[in-house]
């Protein structure tokens, strides 16, 4: 699994990447009543606007942490946004990329890296 | 306000920072240390270390309160005392007299305010805008006929305070009571555990307050709140503050609730928030708070603004307060609000989502001919058009403590 410095996971199989937000994440945000998810064949550019996931409160940006075409977002969040916070990093994964270019896999942090991320925050 | 996921949480610690950098200028509450020792969420708030949450978060704490009881630290408010300089020791009269002193800035009939009861009223300007909401209270002691209790909102009280003690001249005296704490108790569970730490209070009505002796000090006790269940505020000297939150927390049925799951709460309870939903544009009338206009007052061209409420009174005002149901992503503070053919009608002034419904609501802006219950209306969600319909409001039923009147035979 790689991570993002914006709290985004990534795993990768083959060319398709499973993405979601980290545990840190979830936790922080808070109980996650709405998410707002990219409708499969969308182009996504690293680093822009991918989705949207929003507590009773506010709503937070998430950024495509590849490039790519979306393959498949994960429909059980329109009935269970709470997923995000119960599993975050399985049951509660945002999208299926498939990416464009492998290079930017290579670049994102790996879980020591994204821990040590974390404690400096 | 929309942002990513690592600005979100940087300007979280960023404005941990902030407070910890200028905590000369950030005001403590009586309770900010025992918060933080409970690992809350704390943000500044109206000048003001505040805590937005606690380990629970915003979902459960709003869920625990509609369920059981809530405590909330809402002493970033601004209580204080309206009395008269000299008294005639003649009850009724001295009641009339500090009643004439606030009268002409605020809408509400205080002269008609029985002993022991509190009233929801609202500062007004020349124009007829609202300044601010406030309770008022004249206190049941017959020895304290002369003086009011008033509460105004935390960003205002500056202002407010200015403004009363300006209008009272030689003849009033306004003592500030934020310098304590006022402790809110909210939910159905809420009189149990207070009377179990205060004996007596669960036989107070809704909207009326008393002063209860408490561990050599004074609480002065009113059933009221911001929630929409039965509950209480308690303006406690600060000295005591911290042994009543401890006490009261000792009770498993009380859970501490932050300001975020007090926003939601209120919300639910088609309660207005000042400087949102309500401002210096808006009028009563708009704001469809004419309940808290006095009719008298009203009829005899007495109240700030009057030209412009006697004629909203008759023609109905340009715009009013709605309550929304929407479909889809929470339509937050900003949104626009759409009719037929988009037209824009007006703005959301407050939404989110709803704990107790499990979907999103939201308050705004619209014209009358519009803001009948069950009009289709839209709101704009990040450049989409989403359906919402006009609900009234309270959107969940308010459970004040309003006992049995005896029926007529």
């Amino acid at each position: 699994m790689r991570f993002t410095k914006d709290h985004e996971w990534v795993e990768m199989e083959g060319d398709i990447a499973t993405v979601g937000i980290t545990a840190y994440a979830a936790e922080q945000l808070g109980d996650v009543v709405f998410v707002e998810l990219p409708a499969p064949g969308a182009s996504l550019k690293a680093g822009a606007e991918m989705a949207v996931v929003e507590s009773v409160k506010a709503a937070s940006d998430v950024y495509a942490p590849l490039s790519g075409e979306v393959t498949l977002a994960n429909a059980d969040l329109s009935d269970n946004p709470q997923s995000v916070n119960d599993a975050p990093e399985n049951g509660g994964w945002l999208v299926k990329i498939k990416i464009a270019d492998p290079a930017e896999v290579e670049a994102l942090m790996d879980r020591d890296a994204y821990e040590a991320h974390l404690r400096s925050l | 306000m929309r942002s990513g996921i690592a600005a979100r949480l940087a300007s979280r610690s960023w404005r941990f920072l902030i407070s910890v950098l200028t905590a000369d200028t950030l005001l403590a509450t009586p309770l900010s240390a025992a918060h933080r020792s409970r690992a809350a969420r704390m943000t500044p708030f109206a000048g003001y270390d505040m805590p937005v949450s606690y380990t629970p978060g915003v979902l459960k704490e709003h869920l625990w309160t509609r369920a059981h009881a809530g405590l909330f630290d809402v002493s970033h408010m601004g209580p204080a005392f309206l009395s008269l300089t000299a008294r005639s020791g003649d009850p009724a009269a001295d009641h009339a007299a500090v009643s004439a002193l606030i009268e002409p800035l605020i809408c509400g009939d205080i002269a008609s305010l029985a002993p022991g009861r509190l009233r929801y009223t609202l500062l007004l300007n020349a124009e007829g805008g609202i300044i601010d909401d406030l309770m008022v209270g004249r206190p049941a002691d017959p020895d304290r006929q002369g003086e009011l209790y008033l509460v105004v909102n935390a960003a205002t009280k500056p202002g407010d305070f200015g403004l009363i003690a300006e209008a009272a001249g030689a003849k009033g005296r306004l003592t500030r009571a934020d310098d304590g704490a006022l402790i809110a108790v909210q939910g159905p569970e809420a009189a149990a555990v207070l009377e179990a730490l205060v004996p007596g209070v669960s036989v107070l009505g809704f909207m009326t307050f008393v002063r209860f002796a408490f561990e050599g000090g004074t609480l002065l006790i009113s059933r009221s709140g911001y929630t929409g269940e039965d509950g209480f505020e308690i303006l406690c000297p600060a000295s005591l503050a911290e042994g009543l939150w401890a006490r009261l927390l000792a009770d498993e049925r009380a859970w501490p609730i932050g300001l975020g799951a007090r926003d939601s709460l209120r919300l639910e309870a088609g309660l207005p928030l000042y400087g949102h939903d309500i401002d210096a544009t808006t009028s009563p009338l708009e704001a469809n708070l004419a309940f808290a206009v006095s009719k008298r007052r009203l009829k005899a061209g007495s109240l700030r603004g009057a030209a412009r409420l006697a004629r909203e009174a008759a023609e109905g005002p340009s715009r009013l307060r709605v309550g929304l149901s929407v479909e889809g992503a929470p339509a937050r503070e900003g949104a626009e609000i759409t009719g037929p053919n988009s037209a824009r009608l007006g703005l959301v002034t407050s939404g989110g989502f709803s704990p107790t419904l499990g979907a999103p609501i939201a308050m705004g802006y619209a014209p009358p001919a519009f803001a009948a219950p069950d009009t289709d209306l839209r709101v704009t969600v990040r450049g989409r058009a989403q359906a919402a319909r006009v609900v009234a409001m309270p959107f969940v039923p308010h459970r004040y403590h309003r006992p049995a009147t005896k029926l007529e035979t």
